[in-house]
């Protein structure tokens, strides 16, 4: 594989200098799956439109396949989108809307109802053809969005948040639908969403924007274990990933040190690196995520295997393993180095609360990348 | 049991009754009563001082059948109409969608078009009468730079009609094309970018798309402009009083100059009533039959 199915090259467009995105380079392989990740208005639907066509770049080139498509108009550009507002014809029937590119193509009737049947078997809507899609729901309505990009055959399909409006359990359906599908016909999906769950589930690459910059781009995994940034540490995970003052951890507090819960080990007063007080203790079943506060640490929990005796109020002893630290830096924010493996930092034990009470070692919980939503 | 229920059922009906009132004495007074009384009307001869006017019932009609002005009329408003309304409406339409495209000066466009909509029709005959007039009119003036013989629009048979005509529609479009401007501004954009993506072009966009959606509002226009056709005769009476020789006569003109010019009332009536009915006929026509192939949202 040597020429990227889809390349972007410090593409920018902006409204008066301001919003949008700048500075945009990525590339993306035949077949996979990118997902647009960011926070509300970090630029993430206007990258997309960008790669449509709807949105024109100031600055910089968009390739497809090797050719140079930047001026090209959407309608020749080969790709299908599904809308986060679904973009149905009000007018049209179900099955018109689906077949609606088909007609204006003028593919063949025969040809035609072949595909219109499988796409409505694939999403399940049918016995809904007839149907106006005021008389649909929602995930029906965003199911026929689906049909129509996946009727239409092009080997591009672009997403803008297509599951924003559905309730969970749809929206889980509905999402394994679309990577299966994916799969099978073999498409480039590029997927918006700012559900960080999402995005880690279903992509081959994910793309964290902030701010209208690419904040990292990699694999999830990539972007789970080594987060580029304090940004990603924090916007990554459920829970996400804890920021502790590099002076609480007796590293200098130019440093921020972050680390992912299901690392952070309860440890005995007189071993622990830091002690907490117990803010909330969410029992999820199989395991229970405590919620904790140190003045010098932000987000910082930890997960432990069955339902615990504490409660909120209780202070506990913590220790976080070397192997598990990022450090990253406190002005910039940007990650300094790899987990580094010098124990002195665990010499000093700092003590936030009074009263450090010693607790039972956790057993290591497992590295889990597809943690979503509790 | 009725007993108990009777004071209340009838405070009831009262409370209907006077919820009902305003609406229906307006109804009666202007709309209901008008009508039953030209039908009455129309069945009378015309009276004068000698001979008092008598029941003739259905002869008025017969009389008027017979009368070849008022089948002149009658054609004079068909063409009208059948000039007027296609004519309004689509350029209301080319308009609407001109002034919603992105272009710079846009509001003053839409500002521009709707403009004779302000006017009253009488200032719109003056304003045309001027345009009109021989010799020193803007239009030969325009027409004597490229050589053309000076033209009585309004004063030869053959062109009355026309310049009337062209008055309504400079005068309707406008109106109309609020009404679409309006209409185009409620279809989201994202259906014009998901046709695009699709490989619709502009005209396929517009003609499967937006036409559809806008059919709502060109059924609630096309009302509009068949009632404007019989309506709108206000600058027959600054511009042609209906001649040269009943060129340019449209019923409702003929009516007024029927009931108030030669006082032949029962002919009025007859007319009105004919004319009433036809109305009536296109309006359930209308509704009945093209509503229901309109997609309402
Ligand atoms: N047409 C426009 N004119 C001016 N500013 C715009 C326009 N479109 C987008 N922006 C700005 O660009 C920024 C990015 O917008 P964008 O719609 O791409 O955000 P997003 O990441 O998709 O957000 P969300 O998750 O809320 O959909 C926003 O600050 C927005 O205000
Ligand atoms: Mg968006």
């Amino acid at each position: 594989m040597s020429q990227a199915f889809l390349n972007l090259e410090n593409v920018t467009r902006q409204w008066e200098g301001q919003g949008g995105v700048a500075g945009i380079s990525l590339s993306l392989n035949e077949g996979a799956f990118l997902s647009i990740l960011g926070p509300s208005g970090c630029g993430k639907s206007t990258l997309l439109r960008l790669i449509a066509g709807l949105e024109q770049p100031q600055d910089g080139r968009i390739h497809m396949r090797g050719r140079d498509v930047t001026d090209l108009p959407a309608s020749k550009r080969d790709l299908s989108m599904v809308f986060q507002s679904y973009a149905l014809f009000p007018h049209l029937s179900v099955a018109e809307n689906i077949l609606f590119g088909l007609k204006v193509r003028r593919v063949s009737r025969p040809d035609r109802e072949r595909r219109l049947h499988e796409a409505v078997a694939l999403t399940g809507l049918s016995g809904l053809e007839t149907r106006k899609p005021s008389e649909l729901s929602g995930g029906q309505r965003q199911r026929v969005a689906l049909a129509r990009a996946v009727v239409a055959d092009r080997p591009l399909c672009l997403m803008d948040e297509p599951l924003s409006n559905l309730d969970a359990k749809l929206r889980n359906s509905v999402r394994r639908d679309i990577r299966a599908l994916q799969r099978r016909l073999g498409l480039t999906v590029v997927y918006v969403t700012h559900d960080q769950g999402e995005a880690m589930s279903l992509s081959d690459r994910v793309v964290l924007m902030r701010k209208g910059r690419i904040e990292q781009f990699g694999t999830p995994a990539e972007l789970y274990a080594r987060p580029a940034s304090t940004f990603a540490a924090e916007f990554i995970g459920e829970p996400p990933m804890a920021l502790i003052r590099g002076d609480a951890l007796g590293t200098s507090s130019d440093l921020t040190v972050g680390a992912r819960p299901e690392h952070i080990e309860l440890a005995p007063a007189n071993k622990a690196d830091l002690t907490a007080r117990v803010l909330d203790a969410e029992f999820l079943g199989s395991e229970t995520l405590l919620s904790l506060e140190h003045p010098g640490a932000k987000g910082l929990a930890l997960i432990l295997p069955g339902d615990t005796p504490y409660a909120p109020g209780d202070t506990v002893g913590l220790c976080i393993p070397a192997q598990h630290r990022l450090l990253f830096d406190t002005q910039s924010g940007k990650i300094e180095k790899e987990p580094q493996q010098n124990p002195a930092t665990r010499i000093r034990q700092n003590t936030a609360p009074r009263d450090g009470q010693t607790a039972p070692t956790a057993t290591e919980p497992t590295f889990d990348l597809q943690r979503t939503d509790p | 049991m009725s007993h108990a229920n009777t004071p209340d059922r009838q405070r009831r009906a009262i409370h209907g009754w006077l919820l009902l009132s305003p609406a229906l004495i307006m109804l009666s007074a202007f709309a209901l009563y008008p009508s039953v009384a030209t039908l009455w009307t129309s069945l009378w001869s015309r009276g004068t001082r000698r001979r008092p006017s008598e029941f003739v019932g259905l002869d008025g009609y017969r009389q008027l059948l017979d009368d070849p002005t008022f089948w002149k009329v009658v054609s004079n408003n068909l063409i009208y109409a059948g000039i007027t309304i296609p004519a309004s409406m689509v350029i209301a339409l080319t308009m609407a969608l001109w002034a919603n495209s992105k272009m710079p000066a846009r509001s003053f466009l839409r500002t521009a078009y709707f403009t004779p909509t302000v006017l009253p029709m009488i200032a719109a005959g003056n304003l045309w009468l001027f345009f009109y007039t021989p010799s020193f009119g803007i239009l030969n003036k325009i027409g004597a730079l490229f050589g053309a013989e000076a033209v009585n629009w309004l004063g030869q048979p053959d062109t009355a009609l026309w310049a009337i005509c062209m008055v309504t529609i400079w005068k309707e479009a406008g109106f109309f094309m609020i009404f679409y401007l309006a209409a185009l501004q409620t279809i989201p954009p994202d259906l014009r970018e998901a046709a695009e993506i699709e490989g619709a072009s502009r005209w396929t966009y517009t003609r499967r798309i937006v036409l559809p959606l806008l059919m709502p509002t060109t059924l609630f226009i096309l009302v509009n402009a068949m009632i404007n056709s019989v309506k709108l005769i206000d600058h027959l009476f600054i511009l042609t009083k209906g001649g040269p020789s009943d060129s340019s006569k449209l019923i409702l003109y003929y009516i007024w100059e029927n009931a108030f010019a030669y006082f032949d009332r029962p002919a009025a009536a007859a007319m009105t009533v004919l004319v009433l009915i036809a109305l009536g006929a296109l309006a359930a026509f209308q509704f009945l039959v093209l509503d229901r192939r309109t997609h309402y949202r």
